[in-house]
């Protein structure tokens, strides 16, 4: 069977660009089909039984197509006229072409003419020479306008010679013929650069850059999954490259940046947009800063290394104090219980349960007594421990079984009592009944008086009480904030007062206040006088500590923040130029605090040493220090129930 | 009493300051205009110390200039330019709307037009200012000269642009300054010494750009119609100061070389002009003719207070830069298709090598690839068909990484096909306690002129690793054994469990030496002393003192934990490269 040249598809699309040729065929079928529908698409008709309408309006019919790909198939190898079959669009039905319209496709194909006959190779007649010929080809004889001076031209020269007159039309620019370069820098006049020049900031120059940049860095710089995942999570403006390392096998293989002329641009927004400032830059070296302080090997002896852990107390140990002669140690804790321990053994000599919780213990300075006065709940309980010299204590129980009653009651602040019998044989001896809850009580250095904070906000927060006559007063007439703690001046009678923020300070004798002491801190917790009387440290609660020298100012004279959480106590040393300071993050920091007898020097501050030891507790570390009265040791009680002595 | 209350903001630094919006209205000029001039003449923002007080109590953004800037604009004689240019646009287009095609003529002859030499005289009254900003400028250039010659930027420009770059790379090779090059992913950095001053530029890959939409080209524009006027004059200067003739001519004699044999015409005059120049491969002419005696012999000077030491220093650096200078000087290069042909020869002719190419690939082709004196082909394929014996075939890294090591690399790492060794940028010095890549140890042994670190280092490595191979072999043994006689398998662990009992009990009779660990622990004691003593010492710094110790110490420790990263990544690459060796190395075995 003869096989088509070519695709029955380019014969249909064919048949479309020549079919208004084809539509009169000469050999068409006896019926005449045209369809009327005109140029439209024919598949407007593809849902529809009929194709279109003829000459009469009658529907024509899609001729019946129920051939199936093997009849088709069949059709293509035996019909011998299959390969010059088409379809005609319009109709639907098969059209078998003739040789004349084969023959014709062919040519078009070929690009030739579409008429047999058309010669396109025809010799060319020029109709009008070029040639100039001496008769016209018009017999038109020419416009008048052609030899009589135009007037709307002499308008218009006469407008231009005007304008060239009054100067409004000039004559064009001469060529600048100047060289576009030449040697700008010929002549460098010093004189002519201009002042402003002097204080122009020349743009810094663009980073240079560096290994990771390279097309082939050493495979350090590149970066790993989870680096690459972060730079992308990264704002643009935070990365530190703005670029990924990348690694390419050989220089072949580098593709263009894709992002090279937004950098020359930024770089250009950056030359005109961004402010520009001299900027000093810190060049200093680190150990400079460091300032030099005397070495504390030469500032020796202070504590150094843990000694002895006082064990029994089964809660927070809040509050120590030692007896004058340096014996003996009491500390009170939350179990309820006061403890007496003899200092170089670590023995507890004595527990005294007490039936409250113990705020603040002090053994009487003086030596001649022995006397521990202990705040539980509302009373003030002054305990003989009858330790040491029998001598002695038994002095201080006649002391205080001495007292005779006065004749007339006077009105009181508190009420004093003598113990019971089973108190009695625990050692308390008196009870001084508060009527709200007691925080603190501190003796003066004579041993008679002593003084009570009461957590009030009344006037009665701070109460001076006289033990020989049982007789107490309260020295304020109003309340001048919530007192934190107080302390009597060791020789002159002063007393010291600490609000929240500021620390009072009056003269007892004439009664009125001396001083105020800003200490800058938020919230006072402790403070400690120097034996010598002229200084005080204030611990607080921001953990701050403030060194305050009286006689300079009543602003603190130096202010250490050495401790990273709140202060809860601060100690000063009898004889060595020691202070300490206990803290809730566990550390007792011990400083050289010297302070010297002329006038002009100003002390000397020095840490020395932090001791550490305690374990955290509830979020709390050293509740209190206390310096030993005769040697370089110091103490502290922490909130895990010990009591450590450090020396 | 008497006269008004003195207004606020009418004294001090408010007066001192201009916000934008206002200095635009001063000048008269649209926001578009002023930027132009802004970028002209170098006027930057200013940022006031106390902002509010400057801005009137407002604390809205706002860019201030400072006033004597606006002030001293107002009297630049292209803010009327301006003026006249929106004049002349207006005119030109009204008379294209009336079709008056003579007005247009004659109005585009008369197109206002402005210079920038006093702009470029006044913002670098002397050369050497000049010389030192002129690293945005050739970036810009070449950055321009690789445009495409229709859409963004005026033609012009463009040509203009690649002229002045290619103008500044024929000086750089006469003058032979070229000191560092790095290829970057970005582009290619160089680095010249141009009259003692740094320059460095960076020349993007030669690829299309597809070009961003959010940049706007106009601002490029006007900072490059700058450049190309700086970067003109700088190149005039230049070429005077090493006699050379500007507009840069070829040397006669290479010219009629370069000429094509076959007389066709390669291109228009004008455009063959700078191809020629472009192909960076002939010497350029001179106004005075060179001879060799010229080059006189510097007397020396001592520097007041310099000591023999530093003179001696000097005179080795001087002896170094000129050997430098010097490296490819008798060596003939032939560059593939397939290597960047601009960059190389630049680099080559710039350190005195010869060079050449197909040519097919460009105009100035010298010599032809079968020329036998060629001694290095430079090559970036996996591997070469026909090789030439004579010659080094190398991947173009070489060139890059020996101007850089200032000698020249042994060949053997940089072969076609092989893994190249990592690329160093030459613009970083490490200062004590930064991270040194194990490459750059290498590198800086090979200039001090040891050698020990590539032969011994590698032999080392090989003879360690085949110790191990030997080891493994040896286990592998051992096991084979074991499978053989199963039946004593028992016995042997016995044997072998009263042996180790044996050599236990052994180990623990070894004395320990006690007079050692008391030294080490008076040190460490002494140390611990120190660093204590230290630590309360801090304690006692002032509180801003302390801030700034805390910050200088935090940064030298991020830099210290930066370094110990880089090194950490390093180690892990290395022992697995080796772990993966060794797993090919049995795999081939076996």
């Amino acid at each position: 069977s003869p096989v088509p040249p070519w695709p029955p598809a380019a014969w249909v699309h064919l048949l479309e660009t020549v079919s208004p040729a084809l539509t009169p065929l000469p050999s068409a079928p006896l019926q005449d089909i045209r369809n009327t529908v005109g140029n439209i698409p024919m598949e407007w008709y593809q849902d529809f039984p009929h194709i279109g309408y003829n000459l009469e309006g009658k529907k024509i019919y899609k001729p019946i197509r129920n051939k199936d790909e093997l009849d088709m198939f069949l059709e293509k190898m035996e019909n011998p006229d299959y390969w010059r079959t088409v379809q005609d669009k319009m109709t639907g039905a098969d059209i078998k072409l003739t040789d004349e319209q084969v023959d014709l496709v062919h040519r078009l194909q070929k690009g030739q003419f579409g008429d047999v006959h058309f010669n396109p190779y025809e010799p060319a007649v020029d109709f009008f020479t070029h040639e100039v010929m001496i008769h016209p080809v018009t017999n038109r004889p020419a416009d008048k306008r052609s030899f009589i001076p135009s007037l709307i031209e002499k308008e218009k020269v006469s407008k231009l010679v005007h304008a060239i007159k009054m100067g409004w039309i000039k004559p064009r620019k001469p060529k600048d013929d100047t060289p576009t370069y030449y040697d700008l820098w010929a002549h460098e006049d010093p004189n002519s650069i201009l002042g402003r020049h002097k204080m122009h900031v020349p743009a810094p120059k663009m980073k240079l850059p560096g290994h990771e940049e390279s097309y082939n860095p050493p495979p350090e710089y590149l970066l790993s999954e989870e680096e690459k995942l972060a730079w992308e999570q990264q704002e643009p403006a935070e990365r530190k490259l703005n670029f990924v390392p990348q690694q390419y096998r050989c220089l072949r293989a580098v593709p263009a940046y894709s992002r090279f002329i937004h950098e020359r641009f930024e770089r250009c927004l950056d030359l005109y947009l961004c402010p520009r400032q001299r900027k000093m830059r810190v060049n200093v070296d680190p150990e400079d800063l460091i300032p030099k302080l005397p070495k504390p090997r030469d500032l020796q002896p202070f504590p150094t290394t843990q000694a002895l852990v006082y064990r029994g107390h089964t809660s927070l140990v809040r509050c120590l104090s030692i007896s004058p002669s340096g014996q003996w140690l009491v500390s009170g804790s939350d179990d309820c219980t006061v403890r007496f321990w003899e200092v170089c053994t670590a023995r507890c000599m004595k527990t005294v349960p007490v039936g409250g919780v113990v705020k603040s213990v002090a053994w009487n300075p003086n030596p001649t007594i022995c006397l521990v006065a202990i705040c539980v709940d509302q009373s003030v309980l002054l305990v003989n421990p009858c330790l040491g010299d029998k001598l002695l204590y038994g002095a201080t129980d006649q002391l205080l079984e001495s007292y005779v009653a006065p004749e007339e009651e006077r009105v009181q602040p508190v009420q004093w009592a003598t113990a019971t019998m089973e108190e009695h044989s625990k050692g308390v001896r008196l009870v001084v009944q508060h009527s709200k809850a007691v925080k603190q009580v501190t003796w003066h250095g004579k041993g008679d008086y002593f003084a009570s904070v009461v957590s009030d906000n009344s006037n009665m927060q701070v109460l001076i009480h006289q033990t020989s006559k049982r007789w107490s007063q309260n020295p304020f007439r109003k309340s001048k904030g919530l007192v934190q703690c107080v302390l009597f001046h060791p020789i002159r009678p002063y007393f010291f007062v600490a609000t929240q923020r500021y620390v009072r300070v009056y003269n007892l004798l004439k009664q009125e206040l001396t001083k105020k002491l800003m200490t800058n801190c938020k919230w006072v917790s402790s403070m400690a006088i120097h034996p010598g009387g002229d200084n005080i440290i204030c611990g607080s609660y921001d953990s701050k500590l403030a060194w305050f020298d009286l006689d300079l100012s009543t602003r603190p004279y130096q202010l250490l923040r050495h401790h990273k959480k709140a202060l809860r106590s601060v100690a000063f040393h009898k004889h060595y130029p020691l202070f300490a300071s206990g803290s809730d993050d566990g550390t007792v920091i011990v400083c050289h605090g010297m302070v010297y007898n002329d006038l002009l020097q100003n002390p000397l501050l020095v840490p020395v040493k932090v001791l550490k030891g305690h374990v955290m507790t509830l979020d709390l570390g050293v509740l209190d220090v206390l310096f030993h009265p005769t040697q370089p040791w110091v103490f502290s009680s922490g909130a895990d129930g010990t009591v450590r002595l450090y020396t | 009493y008497g006269g008004a209350e003195p207004q606020k903001y009418e004294r001090g630094s408010a007066t001192n300051y201009i916000t934008r919006n206002r200095a635009r209205k001063k000048l008269q000029l649209s926001l578009p205009d002023f930027r132009r001039l802004c970028i002209l003449k170098g006027i930057y923002p200013h940022e006031p110390k106390h902002k509010k007080k400057v801005n009137k109590g407002s604390t809205a953004a706002r860019t201030f200039y400072l006033l004597k800037d606006i002030k001293f604009l107002l009297h630049e004689p292209i803010v009327n330019k301006f003026r006249e240019y929106k004049v002349f646009v207006r005119k030109l287009r009204k008379a294209y709307g009336k079709s008056e095609w003579s007005t247009v003529d004659r109005l585009k002859d008369n197109k206002p037009s402005y210079k920038l030499d006093h702009i470029v005289k006044e913002r670098y009254p002397t050369f050497v200012d000049a010389l030192r900003d002129l690293d945005d400028a050739l970036s810009m250039c070449f950055l321009f000269s690789t445009f495409p010659r229709t859409g963004k930027c005026h033609v012009q420009t463009i040509q203009l642009c690649r002229r002045l770059a290619v103008e500044f790379l024929n000086y750089v090779i006469a003058s032979r300054s070229l000191r560092k090059v790095f290829l970057s992913i970005k582009g290619i950095y160089y680095q010249a010494e141009v009259l003692g001053q740094p320059v460095t530029w960076i020349t993007p890959y030669t690829f299309a750009h597809d070009h961003p939409t959010d940049v706007d080209y106009r601002v490029m524009a006007t900072f490059t119609e700058f450049y190309t006027t700086l970067l003109g004059f700088v190149n005039f200067r230049l070429y005077h100061s090493l006699n050379l003739v500007y507009p840069p001519k070829i040397d006669g004699q290479a010219d009629v070389e370069l000429k094509p044999a076959e007389g066709k015409e390669y291109a228009m005059d004008s455009e063959s002009y700078l191809e020629k120049l472009s192909a960076l491969s002939a010497s350029l002419a001179r106004v005075v003719a060179p001879t060799h005696e010229d080059e006189v012999e510097m007397d020396e000077f001592p520097v007041e207070g310099e000591t023999a030491e530093q003179m001696d220093a000097r005179k080795k650096e001087q002896e170094a830069l000129e050997k430098h200078k010097k490296l490819f000087e008798g060596l003939r290069f032939f560059l593939n298709r397939e290597v960047p042909r601009e960059p190389l020869a630049f680099i080559i002719r710039c350190f005195g090598g010869q060079v050449s190419w197909d040519k097919s690939l460009c105009i100035g082709a010298t010599y032809d690839v079968s020329d036998p004196s060629i001694t290095h082909q430079i090559v970036d394929r996996p591997r070469v068909e026909q090789q030439v014996v004579g010659r080094y075939y190398l991947q173009p890294q070489w060139v890059f990484d020996s101007v850089n090591a200032k000698l020249c690399l042994p060949v053997a790492d940089y072969f076609p096909g092989v893994l190249l060794p990592p690329h160093l940028s030459p613009f970083v010095t490490e200062q004590e306690g930064d991270y040194v890549p194990p490459e750059k140890l290498k590198l800086l042994a090979m200039q001090r002129g040891e050698n020990p670190g590539d032969a011994g280092g590698v032999s080392v490595d090989e003879e360690s690793e085949e110790e191990e191979e030997e080891e493994e072999e040896e286990e592998n043994d051992k096991e084979e054994e074991e499978e053989e006689d199963e039946s004593e398998k028992e016995e042997e662990m016995k044997l072998k469990k009263m042996e180790e009992q044996k050599t236990q009990s052994n180990k623990v009779r070894c004395p320990v030496t006690a007079g050692k660990l008391r030294l080490e622990d008076k040190q460490r004691l002494e140390q611990e002393q120190q660093s204590e003593e230290k630590r309360l010492a801090i304690m006692m710094m002032k509180k801003r003192e302390k801030y700034l110790y805390k910050k200088i110490m935090f940064g030298k420790k991020r830099k210290v934990r930066e370094a110990n990263k880089l090194a950490a990544k390093r180690k892990a690459h290395d022992t697995a490269i080796k772990e993966e060796k060794k797993k090919s190395k049995k795999a081939r075995r076996a």
